[in-house]
């Protein structure tokens, strides 16, 4: 029986769809530790790249860590983290926040930092205090790179996140290493499956959030973003 | 391994000794972890150069070929290596069809960048001093955008060092078998030693290519995004 076939027949078997190794639990461990490590990471990274960007210092700093976290192979950071921390989720947290700020950093000042002076300064002149002109003018106008910075984030870290199965982790990638491990391969696909589709939902819908959030007035300038966007891929 | 039989022994992150007696297994996994890796960028380049010059010169191609890629971007390298494996089996055709279709969707993209930036004055003057379409890509267009396709370079090189240690799943991994050994045998030298490795060789392959590009192309000063 082809591969599909068979992978079909796992899907439509109601045993995978409830139980600690179900489908919707696993998509609750997945979901849940990814979503906890962008925020968290975004919390670290987006005041940090925000005030680099705001007063256009340590460029080099914050474009070069996007450099170095692409540098860190996540598997190699995962087991590290789990041979310091143990078992359960925390390590596989600590690992995927490393992952998620990079990204992040470096997109939110490549944002502000582009801001055209002359708006500064108009806002400047008509009277902004500096933090106003940070949230109302420069902020606003930087929300697409910010936005692609946390999309880029979270499917790495969805992607990611599929290795936590390697330290005993919960989510999807269990599928996948216990589909490698029992040499079951209907397992593997079905579980191969539902991380590519975990991962592009995560695209679709931040980039629809994205697009919620960017401002009317600026919004024809939207196209050029993904290409000044920083690739990051982890896993 | 070292633990075992005495509970109180505690594994150091890096057992010196075992190291110095096992400097050929590194050897081997740096060589591999090479391999891998200029297998993936040399093949991600020999597709995207003629794909983004025929996306850059065939407007309609261009949208279809980046939206294709970046799915195939999207997609978490070990699920792409699992769908694959069923079909060619555990090892290096799975792992490069995997590594290589990531760096083509880095490298199409800054090639685009680059042609895309390419001022129309420069177009239109070497049009006036009579090139002809291939030349004037071959001799104009291609070495203006050589900043853009070396900063492409940088990210598919560093990017891919990183992912090869996750092909250790199907097999391969290069530095990222040693991550594994260090992880089933719940030892920490291998790992270790093997993960600083890994972040080393991505430093010094993105030194070496900012070098290359100094000499290469000396009016550009690497900007890599």
């Amino acid at each position: 029986m082809s591969v599909i076939s068979l992978v079909g027949q796992w899907f439509a078997d109601p045993a995978h769809w409830s139980g600690p190794d179900g489908i919707p639990q696993r998509l609750v461990e997945h979901v849940q530790i990814s979503a906890a490590s962008v925020a968290i990471g975004a919390v670290i990274a987006l005041p940090i790249g925000i005030a680099l960007g705001h007063y256009g210092r340590f460029g080099n700093v914050a474009i070069n860590i996007s450099n170095v976290g692409r540098a860190l192979p996540s598997f190699g950071v995962l087991v590290i983290a789990f041979q310091v921390l143990g078992l359960g989720n925390l390590p596989v947290l600590v690992a995927l926040v490393a992952l998620a700020i990079p990204p992040m950093v470096t997109n939110s000042y490549v944002g502000l930092s582009e801001v055209d002076p002359d708006v500064k300064e108009a806002a400047r002149g008509m009277g902004y205090r500096e933090l106003a002109q940070l949230l109302r003018v420069e902020l606003p106008l930087a929300v697409p790179l910010v936005m692609a910075g946390i999309r880029t984030s979270a499917v790495q870290v969805v992607a990611t996140a599929t290795l936590a199965a390697l330290i005993a982790g919960g989510g999807f990638g269990r599928y996948i290493i216990d589909g490698f491990a029992q040499q079951d391969y209907t397992k593997l696909a079905a579980g191969a499956v539902l991380v590519a589709v975990l991962a592009m939902a995560t695209e679709l819908s931040l980039s629809a959030l994205e697009r919620v959030l960017v401002p009317r007035g600026i919004r024809l300038q939207r196209a050029p973003v993904a290409r000044r966007a920083t690739t990051f891929k982890t896993a | 391994m070292p633990s075992g039989l005495f509970l109180d022994y505690v594994d150091p992150w890096v057992n010196w000794t075992w190291l110095s007696t096992h400097i050929p297994l590194f050897v081997a996994a740096v060589e591999q972890h090479l391999t891998l890796t200029v297998i993936a960028v040399a093949g991600g380049l020999a597709i995207s150069i003629p794909l983004g010059i025929a996306a850059h010169r065939w407007r309609a191609l261009r949208n279809p070929v980046l939206a294709f890629f970046d799915v195939v971007y999207t997609i978490p390298s070990l699920a792409l290596f699992a769908l694959l494996v069923p079909y060619t089996g555990l090892g290096v055709v799975t792992a490069e069809i995997g590594l290589i279709g990531y760096t083509v969707l880095i490298l199409v993209r800054n090639l685009l960048v680059g042609l895309e930036s390419v001022p129309p004055d420069v177009l239109d003057a070497a049009d006036g001093m009579g090139y002809r379409p291939l030349a004037r890509l071959l001799r104009v267009e291609l070495p203006l955008a050589l900043p853009a396709i070396f900063a492409g370079v940088r990210i598919a090189t560093v990017t891919t060092i990183g992912l090869v240690t996750i092909t250790a799943l199907i097999g391969l991994g290069g530095l990222g078998q040693l991550i594994n050994r260090g992880l089933i045998e719940n030892f920490h030298t291998p790992l270790v030693v093997a993960t600083v490795l890994s972040i080393a060789l991505a430093l010094v392959a993105d030194l070496l290519l900012v070098g290359a590009q100094r000499l290469a192309i000396p009016w550009s000063r690497g900007a890599a995004s």
